[in-house]
């Protein structure tokens, strides 16, 4: 107790100012603008991609036989091209070989004569496809349909295939939901590792602003702790609703069909509602571990120094739960629910792939009591090596690795 | 001065308890004692000031009986609770590095302190507004801290120190920063709160301010409290002063007085026999002194600080107050 105050409702007046100051701030706006700068750099760089992609399509296939051969093959493809479409590359004639007269490809393309990708030449019955080794062997099927369809001189009639859809088979649906997994727990890393970083800065601004030891004489430490958790996973929250908001209005105006996605095993109410669980505990934890360290650090560069460590390894849990993914009930699924970091993401992968629900009451728990011991670790760390004064002395005072309020 | 010592004898009467009752705290930090075995006493409604050089393990000893930091050793009951914390309520604290809230605006800044300390925030708002215009302050109610000057900033946090109306107010350094007309607007504060009964406890490396506020100081260098009591029990430490003037420049009465005798002028000063001023004043009319004077002088709390924690604290005092000065 706090003279009237509990721990928790002492957490809450912390909370409380946290969470206004930054949602009523200037740099909260900028904040929500930041996932803007990837998008715009991920659709730049998507459009660049396509138009590569489009340059390289356009690339096509020179054609150097005698002109029967040539005007057969050239046939051919105008037969095959309802059907196949895209799939058969474009044919630019290069030479109409007279009788007798030969060509040599690969000089051709050594001297880099024909601007094409590659040169077919020979008869029909035997034709010779000269270029990069990856190229042609892509083209090796096409060329012999090509060369097939210019022997047999007469026009196939293709008939149209009626397409009939059904729901997905167990296959696909594994794959899917597989995929589903994976993006879930793509996603709940990026967000955590975005978001947790923020408390770091929050405490060490805290401590630039000289509140802190106002606030340790006036409430515990934990308390002080679990306020400016909260508070920075309510802002956090809000961002992501924010985002998520957003973003799905422009998916749903972009015209996509949410029924194209894969069903995850729980459904997707409960993958999304289990998603914003596991987010808070996974910020819960990585947030503890970082405000110790903003707790303990004076400079942005010393909290950048401290928790790079603990970054890298997040980075390494996140592969880890990745690794368990792909291995359902195995020893390493139930080691990576256990160890407490890795714990929502192994959880939230599970979500996906399995309907259970029970494991997850039981891993919430468990993850909500490492939330605790490392709230009250990390407090008691801060109130061991931070709130101390030392003897008196320039000397010493100017040797201080943290700050000491005397 | 006088009501609170009357106040504070007719609580010990009453059985009410110490607002502080400290016993052998001790605190280290890598090795280092910054505090070596603290006994305190505080009673209900008494100034109390914690005087001692910087460095000396003022501002630890405070973190202990707030809660901020634990002791290795020892024992603590702030208003009677084991668990400072448990009485967070009833505490008021000024650290010695102030500091707020930037963006916050001075109502919300005291509001917030008040909260913490469990007073509701529309209470803590109304009470602000009050406080902010006894105190010359209400134009700046709605600024923001940044917006003040740092003596102003500084008002409002004491102000926010003292708005859920604690019956214990601890202050670390709360002179050093301020210049002379905001240190006597704080120190009419604190005469204020002893009056209404509020136990206020302070540290300080100025003896003036503890020599003009205290009932009772404990003094403490090297992390050790040589002395804690009331401020007069620290003077009678010393021998009281004689001062003297004689007609007579010389002549048997020379003899009468002590060894420590030194002439200063016209007067000579010295310090009182053992035997009391009779039987030196007998020697002296005797003698055919022919006095002019005499005067028996209490040692001043500097003094009484030299001869409780020894030359080399005093120094280290004197540095500190000449380094707050400047």
């Amino acid at each position: 107790m706090n003279g009237g105050l509990s721990v928790l409702a002492a957490a809450w007046v912390v909370a409380r100012r946290d969470f206004t100051a930054i949602l009523f701030s200037r740099s909260f706006f900028f904040f929500l603008l930041g996932p803007l700068f990837p998008v715009l750099i991920a659709v730049l760089a998507g459009s660049l991609g396509s138009r590569v992609d489009a340059s390289q399509e356009r690339a096509v296939l020179g054609v150097a036989m005698a002109a029967a051969d040539v005007d057969a093959l050239t046939r051919a493809r105008a037969q095959l091209a309802p059907a196949l479409g895209d799939d058969l590359p474009e044919l630019v004639v290069i030479r109409r070989l007279g009788q007798g007269e030969s060509y040599d490809a690969a000089q051709a393309m050594a001297e880099r004569k024909a601007h094409v990708a590659a040169i077919v030449t020979g008869p029909v019955s035997a034709p010779v496809l000269t270029g990069p080794r990856g190229l042609i062997e892509a083209w090796r099927g096409p060329v012999s349909m090509l060369s097939a369809q210019a022997r047999a001189g007469t026009a196939f009639t293709y008939p149209a295939v009626v397409l009939k859809p059904v729901a997905r088979s167990s296959g696909t649906e594994r794959k899917g939901r597989f995929a589903t997994a994976q993006g879930a727990q793509t996603l709940l890393f990026l967000l955590t590792m975005m978001l947790a970083g923020m408390v770091l800065s929050n405490l060490v601004e805290e401590k630039g602003n000289k509140i802190i030891e106002v606030l340790a004489a006036a409430v515990p430490m934990d308390a002080v702790f679990l306020g400016k958790l909260f508070a920075m996973l309510g802002v956090s929250l809000v961002g992501i609703a924010t985002w998520a908001g957003v973003g799905g209005l422009l998916w749903l105006g972009g015209g996509f069909s949410p029924e194209r996605l894969p069903d995850p095993a729980v459904g997707w109410p409960l993958l999304i509602a289990l998603g914003v669980v596991y987010f808070a505990m996974a910020y819960l934890l990585l947030g503890s571990v970082f405000l110790a360290i903003g707790s303990m650090a004076t400079t942005v560069r010393e909290v950048q120094t401290l928790s790079m460590p603990v970054t890298m390894a997040q980075l390494m849990v996140f592969f880890f739960a990745s690794f368990a993914m792909t291995q359902p009930g195995s020893m390493v699924e139930i080691a990576a629910v256990l160890v407490p970091f890795s714990s929502p993401f192994a959880m939230l992968a599970r979500a996906a792939q399995e309907p259970a629900l029970l494991p997850h009451v039981l891993a919430i728990g468990w993850q909500m009591l490492w939330v605790a011991l490392l709230v009250r670790g990390g407090a008691r760390l801060f109130r061991a090596r931070v709130m101390k004064s030392g003897p008196a002395g320039k000397a010493k005072r100017a040797g201080r690795r943290f700050p000491r309020f005397h | 001065m006088v009501s609170n010592l009357a106040r504070n004898l007719a609580s010990n009467l009453e059985g009410h308890p110490l607002a502080i009752e400290a016993r052998g705290l001790v605190k280290r930090f890598d090795g280092f004692t910054a505090v070596g075995g603290v006994d305190l006493s505080v009673p209900v409604g008494a100034v109390y000031g914690i005087l001692g050089p910087n460095g000396a393990g003022k501002t630890t000893t405070l973190r202990m009986l707030l809660g901020i930091i634990d002791p290795d050793a020892g024992t603590r009951k702030v208003l009677g609770a084991a668990r400072p914390h448990d009485v967070a309520h009833a505490i008021g604290y000024l650290p010695e590095e102030r500091g707020l809230y930037p963006a916050m605006k001075a109502t919300e800044a005291i509001a917030f302190l008040g909260a913490l300390r469990g007073l509701p925030l529309k209470e803590g708002r109304r009470r602000a507004h009050e406080l902010l215009e006894r105190h010359g302050l209400g134009y700046a109610a709605d600024r923001q801290i940044r917006q003040l000057s740092k003596g102003m900033a500084q008002q409002v946090q004491i102000l926010g120190t003292l708005v859920h109306r604690p019956r214990l107010v601890i202050f670390d350094e709360p002179f050093s920063g301020l210049d002379a007309l905001n240190q006597g607007k704080l120190e009419r504060m604190i005469r204020q709160l002893a009056e209404d009964g509020t136990t206020v406890i302070f540290s300080t490396h100025v003896i003036a301010h503890a020599e003009r506020l205290c009932d009772d100081v404990a003094i403490i260098a090297g992390g050790k409290v040589p002395f804690a009591g009331p401020v007069d029990a620290a003077r009678d430490r010393i021998p009281r002063q004689v001062r003297l003037e004689t007609r007579a420049r010389d002549g048997r009465w020379r003899t009468a007085l002590p060894e420590d005798a030194r002439q200063e002028g016209a007067f000579w000063s010295f310090s009182l026999p053992d035997g009391g001023i009779e039987p030196l004043l007998r020697a002296l009319i005797e003698g055919d002194a022919g006095i002019l004077s005499l005067s028996i002088e209490r040692a001043g709390l500097h003094d009484a600080f030299v001869a409780i924690a020894g030359e080399a604290a005093a120094r280290a005092l004197e540095a500190g107050e000449q380094e707050d000065a400047g």
